[in-house]
Protein backbone atom coordinates (compact mmCIF):
# COMPACT_ATOMS: atom_id res chain seq x y z
CA UNK A 1 0.00 0.00 0.00
CA UNK A 2 1.22 3.35 -0.83
CA UNK A 3 -0.74 5.89 0.51
CA UNK A 4 1.87 8.90 0.47
CA UNK A 5 2.41 8.89 -2.88
CA UNK A 6 -1.44 9.19 -3.56
CA UNK A 7 -2.50 13.38 -2.31
CA UNK A 8 -1.39 16.01 -4.76
CA UNK A 9 -0.08 18.93 -2.89
CA UNK A 10 -2.05 22.14 -2.57
CA UNK A 11 0.78 24.67 -1.69
CA UNK A 12 -1.57 27.95 -2.38
CA UNK A 13 -3.89 26.42 0.02
CA UNK A 14 -0.79 26.06 3.04
CA UNK A 15 0.31 29.66 2.13
CA UNK A 16 -2.48 30.89 2.65
CA UNK A 17 -2.32 30.30 6.36
CA UNK A 18 0.95 32.55 6.64
CA UNK A 19 1.37 36.12 6.89
CA UNK A 20 1.95 38.04 4.03
CA UNK A 21 2.68 41.72 3.52
CA UNK A 22 2.53 41.58 -0.21
CA UNK A 23 4.44 44.52 -1.91
CA UNK A 24 2.00 44.75 -4.58
CA UNK A 25 4.54 48.19 -6.21
CA UNK A 26 7.60 46.19 -6.61
CA UNK A 27 7.98 42.74 -7.12
CA UNK A 28 11.40 41.62 -5.60
CA UNK A 29 11.95 39.19 -8.51
CA UNK A 30 11.33 39.02 -11.84
CA UNK A 31 12.56 36.60 -14.49
CA UNK A 32 13.61 37.59 -17.90
CA UNK A 33 11.90 37.77 -20.58
CA UNK A 34 13.19 34.33 -22.46
CA UNK A 35 12.88 31.94 -20.31
CA UNK A 36 14.56 28.61 -20.75
CA UNK A 37 12.05 25.47 -19.61
CA UNK A 38 14.73 23.79 -18.67
CA UNK A 39 16.32 26.02 -15.80
CA UNK A 40 12.45 27.40 -15.50
CA UNK A 41 11.67 23.26 -14.43
CA UNK A 42 14.11 23.47 -11.58
CA UNK A 43 12.52 25.87 -10.15
CA UNK A 44 9.36 24.11 -11.11
CA UNK A 45 10.43 20.91 -8.63
CA UNK A 46 12.90 23.35 -5.63
CA UNK A 47 10.56 26.57 -4.65
CA UNK A 48 9.34 25.30 -1.56
CA UNK A 49 6.13 27.33 -2.03
CA UNK A 50 5.69 26.24 -6.02
CA UNK A 51 5.17 29.46 -7.11
CA UNK A 52 7.22 28.81 -10.69
CA UNK A 53 3.62 27.15 -12.08
CA UNK A 54 2.96 26.62 -16.08
CA UNK A 55 -0.41 27.62 -17.14
CA UNK A 56 -3.26 25.97 -19.12
CA UNK A 57 -1.61 26.34 -22.16
CA UNK A 58 1.63 25.43 -20.92
CA UNK A 59 3.41 28.82 -20.33
CA UNK A 60 5.43 30.10 -17.24
CA UNK A 61 3.14 31.78 -14.88
CA UNK A 62 4.52 33.45 -11.71
CA UNK A 63 3.76 35.41 -9.14
CA UNK A 64 5.71 36.36 -6.17
CA UNK A 65 3.45 36.65 -3.51
CA UNK A 66 3.61 34.00 -2.10
CA UNK A 67 7.62 34.00 -2.13
CA UNK A 68 9.13 32.81 1.33
CA UNK A 69 12.04 34.44 0.71
CA UNK A 70 14.66 31.44 0.96
CA UNK A 71 16.96 31.98 -1.77
CA UNK A 72 16.39 28.73 -3.57
CA UNK A 73 15.94 30.38 -7.17
CA UNK A 74 18.51 32.54 -7.25
CA UNK A 75 20.89 29.48 -6.11
CA UNK A 76 19.88 27.57 -8.96
CA UNK A 77 18.78 29.93 -11.43
CA UNK A 78 20.23 33.13 -10.28
CA UNK A 79 22.28 33.39 -13.17
CA UNK A 80 20.55 32.02 -15.71
CA UNK A 81 16.50 33.18 -15.79
CA UNK A 82 16.58 35.69 -13.35
CA UNK A 83 16.72 39.22 -14.19
CA UNK A 84 16.21 40.39 -10.48
CA UNK A 85 15.97 39.07 -7.27
CA UNK A 86 16.06 41.04 -4.26
CA UNK A 87 14.90 41.10 -0.61
CA UNK A 88 11.52 42.85 -0.31
CA UNK A 89 11.76 46.19 0.72
CA UNK A 90 11.33 46.74 4.32
CA UNK A 91 8.22 45.66 6.30
CA UNK A 92 7.04 43.29 3.00
CA UNK A 93 6.95 39.81 2.54
CA UNK A 94 6.63 36.72 4.65
CA UNK A 95 6.28 37.42 8.15
CA UNK A 96 6.76 33.88 10.24
CA UNK A 97 4.59 34.14 13.57
CA UNK A 98 6.51 30.88 14.55
CA UNK A 99 9.26 30.26 12.36
CA UNK B 1 37.54 58.48 17.70
CA UNK B 2 35.99 59.27 14.07
CA UNK B 3 32.57 61.03 13.87
CA UNK B 4 30.83 57.85 12.72
CA UNK B 5 26.96 57.78 14.27
CA UNK B 6 27.66 53.78 15.75
CA UNK B 7 30.55 51.65 16.63
CA UNK B 8 28.72 49.07 15.38
CA UNK B 9 26.26 48.26 12.49
CA UNK B 10 24.25 44.93 12.40
CA UNK B 11 22.70 43.85 9.65
CA UNK B 12 19.96 41.38 10.02
CA UNK B 13 18.03 40.62 13.39
CA UNK B 14 18.58 36.86 13.59
CA UNK B 15 20.09 34.43 16.53
CA UNK B 16 23.54 36.13 15.64
CA UNK B 17 23.07 39.62 14.71
CA UNK B 18 20.80 39.52 18.27
CA UNK B 19 23.57 38.01 20.06
CA UNK B 20 26.21 40.18 18.53
CA UNK B 21 24.23 43.69 19.55
CA UNK B 22 23.38 42.04 22.98
CA UNK B 23 27.53 41.25 23.79
CA UNK B 24 28.76 44.82 22.57
CA UNK B 25 25.54 46.84 23.85
CA UNK B 26 26.45 44.77 27.49
CA UNK B 27 30.37 46.53 26.53
CA UNK B 28 29.30 49.88 26.43
CA UNK B 29 29.29 50.24 22.82
CA UNK B 30 27.12 51.89 20.64
CA UNK B 31 25.01 49.24 18.58
CA UNK B 32 22.45 49.94 15.81
CA UNK B 33 21.04 46.74 14.56
CA UNK B 34 18.82 46.88 11.65
CA UNK B 35 16.19 44.15 11.06
CA UNK B 36 14.31 44.12 7.46
CA UNK B 37 11.14 42.34 8.61
CA UNK B 38 8.89 43.66 11.19
CA UNK B 39 10.62 42.76 13.93
CA UNK B 40 13.94 40.43 15.01
CA UNK B 41 12.38 36.53 13.96
CA UNK B 42 10.18 37.91 11.56
CA UNK B 43 12.11 35.96 8.99
CA UNK B 44 13.37 33.58 10.32
CA UNK B 45 12.94 30.07 10.09
CA UNK B 46 14.45 26.64 12.03
CA UNK B 47 13.79 22.88 12.11
CA UNK B 48 14.75 23.19 14.90
CA UNK B 49 16.47 22.70 17.49
CA UNK B 50 18.70 24.46 19.47
CA UNK B 51 22.47 23.08 20.86
CA UNK B 52 22.06 25.02 24.04
CA UNK B 53 26.21 25.45 25.10
CA UNK B 54 27.02 28.19 23.14
CA UNK B 55 24.23 30.84 24.58
CA UNK B 56 24.78 29.27 27.78
CA UNK B 57 28.05 30.32 28.02
CA UNK B 58 27.01 34.25 27.38
CA UNK B 59 23.53 34.14 29.43
CA UNK B 60 24.04 31.03 32.07
CA UNK B 61 20.50 29.64 32.53
CA UNK B 62 18.74 31.34 29.83
CA UNK B 63 16.41 28.60 29.29
CA UNK B 64 14.43 29.44 32.25
CA UNK B 65 13.73 32.67 31.01
CA UNK B 66 13.85 32.68 27.12
CA UNK B 67 10.70 31.22 24.85
CA UNK B 68 12.00 27.45 24.10
CA UNK B 69 9.44 25.14 23.43
CA UNK B 70 10.75 21.85 25.02
CA UNK B 71 13.92 20.76 26.15
CA UNK B 72 14.77 17.22 24.12
CA UNK B 73 15.68 14.20 26.17
CA UNK B 74 14.27 11.78 23.27
CA UNK B 75 16.17 10.71 20.34
CA UNK B 76 14.96 9.41 17.13
CA UNK B 77 16.38 8.34 14.33
CA UNK B 78 14.33 6.40 11.02
CA UNK B 79 15.29 4.91 7.93
CA UNK B 80 12.59 5.32 5.85
CA UNK B 81 10.78 3.97 3.18
CA UNK B 82 7.37 4.80 1.39
CA UNK B 83 5.63 2.35 3.41
CA UNK B 84 7.34 2.04 6.25
CA UNK B 85 9.96 2.91 8.47
CA UNK B 86 13.21 1.39 10.85
CA UNK B 87 14.08 3.22 13.40
CA UNK B 88 16.38 3.89 16.92
CA UNK B 89 14.53 5.22 20.63
CA UNK B 90 17.18 6.99 22.70
CA UNK B 91 15.63 8.25 25.85
CA UNK B 92 18.25 9.47 28.27
CA UNK B 93 18.17 11.97 31.15
CA UNK B 94 21.93 12.84 30.08
CA UNK B 95 20.85 14.55 27.53
CA UNK B 96 18.57 17.44 29.31
CA UNK B 97 21.64 18.09 31.73
CA UNK B 98 22.37 21.68 31.83
CA UNK B 99 24.99 22.81 29.24
CA UNK B 100 24.87 20.11 27.27
CA UNK B 101 21.02 20.19 26.71
CA UNK B 102 19.10 21.07 23.49
CA UNK B 103 15.79 23.09 23.17
CA UNK B 104 13.28 22.95 20.14
CA UNK B 105 12.73 26.41 19.58
CA UNK B 106 10.51 28.83 17.12
CA UNK B 107 12.35 31.38 15.75
CA UNK B 108 9.50 33.98 15.89
CA UNK B 109 9.38 34.52 19.74
CA UNK B 110 12.49 33.32 20.42
CA UNK B 111 14.74 35.96 18.45
CA UNK B 112 12.08 38.77 19.48
CA UNK B 113 13.38 38.03 22.89
CA UNK B 114 16.86 37.81 22.45
CA UNK B 115 16.51 41.14 20.01
CA UNK B 116 14.78 42.53 23.84
CA UNK B 117 18.03 41.19 25.84
CA UNK B 118 20.35 43.01 23.48
CA UNK B 119 17.65 46.55 23.86
CA UNK B 120 17.90 46.13 27.41
CA UNK B 121 21.42 46.07 27.36
CA UNK B 122 21.59 49.38 25.37
CA UNK B 123 21.66 48.85 22.06
CA UNK B 124 19.28 50.28 19.34
CA UNK B 125 17.37 48.20 17.34
CA UNK B 126 15.28 49.37 13.96
CA UNK B 127 12.98 47.17 12.58
CA UNK B 128 11.27 47.44 8.85
CA UNK B 129 14.56 48.52 7.06
CA UNK B 130 16.39 46.67 4.25
CA UNK B 131 20.32 47.44 4.35
CA UNK B 132 20.79 47.54 0.54
CA UNK B 133 24.39 48.52 0.40
CA UNK B 134 27.24 49.00 2.34
CA UNK B 135 29.07 52.18 1.96
CA UNK B 136 32.83 51.90 0.99
CA UNK B 137 35.48 54.58 1.49
CA UNK B 138 38.73 53.16 -0.08
CA UNK B 139 38.48 49.82 0.61
CA UNK B 140 37.38 50.39 4.18
CA UNK B 141 33.27 49.83 4.89
CA UNK B 142 32.43 52.50 6.82
CA UNK B 143 28.42 51.69 7.43
CA UNK B 144 25.19 51.25 5.22
CA UNK B 145 22.97 52.45 2.85
CA UNK B 146 19.31 52.03 3.35
CA UNK B 147 16.73 54.04 0.64
CA UNK B 148 17.79 57.56 1.13
CA UNK B 149 19.83 57.05 4.33
CA UNK B 150 23.28 56.35 5.06
CA UNK B 151 24.17 55.39 8.47
CA UNK B 152 28.30 55.52 9.36
CA UNK B 153 29.69 53.11 11.95
CA UNK B 154 33.63 51.69 12.36
CA UNK B 155 32.33 48.26 11.74
CA UNK B 156 29.43 46.70 10.18
CA UNK B 157 28.66 43.04 10.84
CA UNK B 158 26.82 40.86 8.57
CA UNK B 159 24.22 38.88 10.15
CA UNK B 160 22.14 39.03 7.45
CA UNK B 161 21.64 35.19 7.07
CA UNK B 162 22.35 32.37 4.16
CA UNK B 163 21.41 34.66 1.18
CA UNK B 164 23.34 37.74 2.83
CA UNK B 165 23.82 39.54 -0.18
CA UNK B 166 26.33 42.26 0.91
CA UNK B 167 28.78 39.76 1.65
CA UNK B 168 28.54 39.29 -2.35
CA UNK B 169 28.23 42.89 -3.48
CA UNK B 170 31.59 43.84 -1.56
CA UNK B 171 33.44 40.60 -3.14
CA UNK B 172 33.71 37.99 0.11
CA UNK B 173 32.04 35.65 -1.35
CA UNK B 174 31.10 33.48 -4.57
CA UNK B 175 27.43 32.51 -4.86
CA UNK B 176 27.07 29.15 -3.12
CA UNK B 177 26.63 26.55 -5.27
CA UNK B 178 23.43 24.14 -5.22
CA UNK B 179 25.25 20.95 -4.40
CA UNK B 180 26.39 22.99 -1.29
CA UNK B 181 22.81 23.77 -0.44
CA UNK B 182 20.12 22.23 0.43
CA UNK B 183 16.33 23.41 0.58
CA UNK B 184 14.35 23.07 3.78
CA UNK B 185 10.56 22.95 3.86
CA UNK B 186 8.61 22.95 7.32
CA UNK B 187 4.94 22.68 8.43
CA UNK B 188 4.03 23.72 11.79
CA UNK B 189 1.32 22.26 13.27
CA UNK B 190 -0.76 22.90 16.50
CA UNK B 191 -1.70 20.25 19.01
CA UNK B 192 -2.50 20.37 22.56
CA UNK B 193 0.25 19.94 24.95
CA UNK B 194 -1.02 16.95 26.46
CA UNK B 195 -1.52 15.16 23.32
CA UNK B 196 2.03 15.64 22.15
CA UNK B 197 3.24 14.22 25.57
CA UNK B 198 1.03 11.41 25.13
CA UNK B 199 2.03 10.81 21.22
CA UNK B 200 5.60 11.16 22.11
CA UNK B 201 5.92 9.70 25.57
CA UNK B 202 7.36 12.79 27.29
CA UNK B 203 7.09 14.32 30.68
CA UNK B 204 5.91 17.88 30.88
CA UNK B 205 8.50 20.71 29.07
CA UNK B 206 10.46 17.57 27.75
CA UNK B 207 10.35 16.60 23.93
CA UNK B 208 11.50 14.39 21.21
CA UNK B 209 13.77 15.25 17.94
CA UNK B 210 13.01 12.68 15.23
CA UNK B 211 15.62 12.52 12.20
CA UNK B 212 14.68 10.50 9.04
CA UNK B 213 16.57 9.01 6.03
CA UNK B 214 14.70 7.73 2.82
CA UNK B 215 11.52 8.51 1.52
CA UNK B 216 11.20 12.09 3.10
CA UNK B 217 13.88 12.86 0.48
CA UNK B 218 12.38 11.07 -2.41
CA UNK B 219 15.78 8.67 -1.49
CA UNK B 220 18.02 11.64 -2.30
CA UNK B 221 20.16 13.44 -0.24
CA UNK B 222 18.87 15.37 2.30
CA UNK B 223 15.87 13.73 5.41
CA UNK B 224 13.04 14.73 7.04
CA UNK B 225 12.73 16.35 10.53
CA UNK B 226 10.31 16.05 13.66
CA UNK B 227 10.63 18.33 16.68
CA UNK B 228 8.02 18.11 19.63
CA UNK B 229 7.43 21.94 20.52
CA UNK B 230 4.94 23.13 23.70
CA UNK B 231 1.91 22.99 21.70
CA UNK B 232 2.52 22.18 18.30
CA UNK B 233 4.99 19.98 15.95
CA UNK B 234 7.50 21.07 13.54
CA UNK B 235 7.65 19.33 11.10
CA UNK B 236 10.17 19.21 7.30
CA UNK B 237 11.73 17.96 4.66
CA UNK B 238 15.43 19.14 3.46
CA UNK B 239 16.82 18.34 -0.12
CA UNK B 240 19.72 18.93 -1.25
CA UNK B 241 19.94 21.45 -4.90
CA UNK B 242 22.17 19.41 -7.02
CA UNK B 243 20.28 16.31 -6.48
CA UNK B 244 16.80 16.45 -6.92
CA UNK B 245 14.59 14.60 -9.49
CA UNK B 246 10.87 14.68 -10.52
CA UNK B 247 9.08 15.30 -7.35
CA UNK B 248 8.72 18.39 -6.43
CA UNK B 249 10.00 19.81 -2.83
CA UNK B 250 6.37 20.83 -1.78
CA UNK B 251 5.30 17.13 -2.63
CA UNK B 252 7.91 15.77 -0.92
CA UNK B 253 6.27 17.53 2.34
CA UNK B 254 2.52 16.25 1.42
CA UNK B 255 3.99 12.95 1.05
CA UNK B 256 6.03 12.99 4.18
CA UNK B 257 2.84 13.83 6.78
CA UNK B 258 0.66 11.58 4.91
CA UNK B 259 3.42 9.11 5.79
CA UNK B 260 1.72 5.96 7.65
CA UNK B 261 3.94 6.10 10.09
CA UNK B 262 4.10 10.04 10.56
CA UNK B 263 0.38 10.75 9.77
CA UNK B 264 -1.30 9.03 13.11
CA UNK B 265 1.26 11.73 14.97
CA UNK B 266 -1.01 14.52 13.57
CA UNK B 267 -4.12 13.44 13.26
CA UNK B 268 -6.51 16.52 14.59
CA UNK B 269 -3.62 18.55 14.07
CA UNK B 270 -4.48 22.25 12.90
CA UNK B 271 -1.84 23.49 10.33
CA UNK B 272 -0.71 26.73 11.58
CA UNK B 273 2.56 27.66 9.51
CA UNK B 274 4.40 26.76 6.13
CA UNK B 275 8.23 28.00 5.79
CA UNK B 276 10.77 27.57 3.80
CA UNK B 277 14.49 28.33 4.14
CA UNK B 278 17.96 27.34 2.67
CA UNK B 279 20.48 25.69 4.51
CA UNK B 280 24.18 26.09 3.85
CA UNK B 281 25.47 22.08 3.81
CA UNK B 282 29.03 22.19 2.47
CA UNK B 283 30.78 22.67 5.57
CA UNK B 284 33.69 23.79 6.08
CA UNK B 285 34.82 24.11 2.32
CA UNK B 286 31.81 26.82 1.38
CA UNK B 287 32.76 29.12 3.87
CA UNK B 288 33.66 32.57 2.28
CA UNK B 289 35.77 34.85 3.87
CA UNK B 290 34.69 36.03 7.04
CA UNK B 291 36.81 39.02 7.67
CA UNK B 292 37.33 42.47 5.41
CA UNK B 293 38.40 46.00 6.19
CA UNK B 294 35.42 47.25 8.69
CA UNK B 295 33.49 43.90 7.68
CA UNK B 296 32.95 41.15 9.09
CA UNK B 297 30.35 37.54 8.21
CA UNK B 298 28.86 35.76 10.62
CA UNK B 299 26.06 32.92 10.82
CA UNK B 300 24.41 30.85 8.40
CA UNK B 301 26.16 33.79 5.83
CA UNK B 302 29.54 32.39 6.68
CA UNK B 303 28.15 29.12 5.75
CA UNK B 304 28.24 27.90 9.79
CA UNK B 305 26.28 25.22 9.80
CA UNK B 306 26.64 20.96 10.21
CA UNK B 307 24.17 18.41 9.23
CA UNK B 308 25.25 14.79 10.25
CA UNK B 309 21.78 12.96 9.90
CA UNK B 310 21.58 12.65 13.06
CA UNK B 311 22.40 16.21 14.77
CA UNK B 312 21.56 19.75 12.77
CA UNK B 313 23.74 22.37 13.90
CA UNK B 314 23.19 25.74 12.93
CA UNK B 315 22.04 28.12 15.14
CA UNK B 316 24.92 26.58 18.40
CA UNK B 317 27.37 27.86 15.19
CA UNK B 318 25.64 31.28 14.60
CA UNK B 319 25.42 32.50 18.22
CA UNK B 320 29.43 31.42 19.03
CA UNK B 321 30.83 33.30 15.32
CA UNK B 322 28.71 36.42 16.83
CA UNK B 323 30.64 36.07 20.22
CA UNK B 324 33.70 35.78 18.39
CA UNK B 325 33.26 38.71 16.24
CA UNK B 326 31.75 40.96 19.39
CA UNK B 327 34.91 40.05 21.20
CA UNK B 328 37.23 41.17 17.73
CA UNK B 329 35.38 44.51 17.58
CA UNK B 330 36.22 44.95 21.28
CA UNK B 331 39.98 44.54 20.21
CA UNK B 332 39.57 46.52 17.49
CA UNK B 333 38.41 49.38 19.72
CA UNK B 334 40.77 49.21 21.83
CA UNK B 335 43.56 49.13 19.02
CA UNK B 336 41.88 52.14 17.35
CA UNK B 337 42.09 49.72 13.98
CA UNK B 338 38.83 48.42 12.20
CA UNK B 339 41.03 47.20 9.39
CA UNK B 340 40.69 43.75 8.22
CA UNK B 341 43.97 43.07 10.69
CA UNK B 342 42.76 44.86 13.10
CA UNK B 343 39.87 42.33 12.91
CA UNK B 344 41.62 39.71 12.68
CA UNK B 345 40.79 38.44 16.37
CA UNK B 346 37.64 37.41 14.81
CA UNK B 347 39.48 34.14 12.97
CA UNK B 348 41.52 33.47 16.02
CA UNK B 349 38.53 33.22 18.30
CA UNK B 350 37.17 31.08 15.76
CA UNK B 351 40.28 28.98 15.50
CA UNK B 352 40.25 28.73 19.59
CA UNK B 353 37.03 28.17 20.07
CA UNK B 354 34.78 24.91 19.11
CA UNK B 355 33.18 26.89 15.68
CA UNK B 356 36.46 26.46 13.13
CA UNK B 357 37.74 22.91 15.10
CA UNK B 358 33.99 21.37 14.46
CA UNK B 359 33.91 22.19 10.87
CA UNK B 360 37.54 21.11 9.39
CA UNK B 361 37.26 17.85 11.82
CA UNK B 362 33.53 17.20 9.88
CA UNK B 363 34.91 18.41 6.49
CA UNK B 364 34.87 15.84 4.48
CA UNK B 365 31.55 14.51 5.63
CA UNK B 366 29.25 16.40 2.86
CA UNK B 367 31.55 15.29 0.20
CA UNK B 368 30.96 11.82 2.26
CA UNK B 369 26.92 12.08 1.62
CA UNK B 370 27.17 13.61 -2.13
CA UNK B 371 29.21 10.29 -2.97
CA UNK B 372 27.65 7.77 -1.26
CA UNK B 373 23.73 8.11 -2.44
CA UNK B 374 23.16 4.40 -1.14
CA UNK B 375 22.37 5.76 2.61
CA UNK B 376 19.28 7.68 0.89
CA UNK B 377 17.22 4.98 -0.71
CA UNK B 378 19.04 1.09 -0.90
CA UNK B 379 20.30 1.27 3.31
CA UNK B 380 16.62 2.80 4.07
CA UNK B 381 15.20 -0.35 1.56
CA UNK B 382 17.49 -2.62 3.23
CA UNK B 383 16.91 -1.94 6.87
CA UNK B 384 13.10 -2.45 6.18
CA UNK B 385 13.38 -5.61 4.38
CA UNK B 386 15.03 -7.16 7.01
CA UNK B 387 12.97 -6.44 9.69
CA UNK B 388 10.24 -7.43 7.60
CA UNK B 389 11.35 -10.47 7.31
CA UNK B 390 12.26 -10.93 11.01
CA UNK B 391 9.04 -9.68 12.43
CA UNK B 392 6.62 -11.12 9.50
CA UNK B 393 5.11 -14.83 10.77
CA UNK B 394 3.25 -16.30 7.90
CA UNK B 395 3.01 -20.08 8.81
CA UNK B 396 5.43 -21.37 5.96
CA UNK B 397 8.44 -22.96 7.06
CA UNK B 398 11.22 -20.56 9.08
CA UNK B 399 14.74 -20.32 7.98
CA UNK B 400 17.50 -19.45 9.97
CA UNK B 401 17.75 -15.52 10.55
CA UNK B 402 21.28 -15.02 8.91
CA UNK B 403 19.84 -16.91 5.73
CA UNK B 404 16.87 -14.55 5.87
CA UNK B 405 19.13 -11.59 6.00
CA UNK B 406 22.05 -12.30 3.90
CA UNK B 407 19.58 -12.06 0.51
CA UNK B 408 18.96 -8.34 1.73
CA UNK B 409 22.71 -7.47 2.15
CA UNK B 410 24.03 -8.86 -1.06
CA UNK B 411 21.46 -6.61 -2.96
CA UNK B 412 23.58 -3.81 -2.14
CA UNK B 413 26.83 -5.89 -1.60
CA UNK B 414 28.85 -6.93 1.27
CA UNK B 415 31.98 -4.84 -0.18
CA UNK B 416 29.90 -2.03 -0.70
CA UNK B 417 28.41 -2.30 2.90
CA UNK B 418 32.30 -2.49 4.32
CA UNK B 419 33.40 0.36 2.41
CA UNK B 420 30.46 3.17 2.79
CA UNK B 421 30.52 1.87 6.98
CA UNK B 422 34.23 2.62 6.86
CA UNK B 423 34.17 5.79 4.39
CA UNK B 424 31.36 6.93 6.80
CA UNK B 425 32.85 6.24 9.92
CA UNK B 426 36.25 7.99 8.99
CA UNK B 427 34.55 11.36 8.33
CA UNK B 428 32.47 11.70 11.63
Amino acid sequence: MNTAASEKVNVDAKLSINKFYVDEENAHIVLKEDVDMNEYRKLMVACPAGIYKLNKNGEVFFDYAGCLECGTCRILCGKTILAKWEFPRGTFGVEYRYG
Amino acid sequence: MADEAFDAIIVGGGIAGTVAAYLLAKEGMEVLLIERGNFPGSKNMTGGRLYSHSLEKIMPGFAEEAPIERKITRERVYMMTEDSAAGLDFYSGRLGVQGQDSYSVLRAPFDQWLGEKAESAGANIVSGICVENLIVNDGQVGGVVAGEDEITARVVILADGINSLLAQKIGMREEFKPHQMAVGVKELWELPASVIEDRFGCSDNEGTACMFAGSPSDGRIGGGFLYTNKESISLGVVATLSDLGEKTVPQMMEDFHNHPAVAPLLKGATLKEYSGHLVPEGGFDMMPRIIGNGVMVVGDGAGLCINLGYAIRGMDFAIASAECAAKAVLDAKQNDDFSAAGLQNYQKYMEESFVLPDMKLYRQFPHFLEGTPRIFDAYPKMAVDMLTDMFVMDGKPARPLMKKMMPHVKKIGIWNLIKDGWKGMKTI
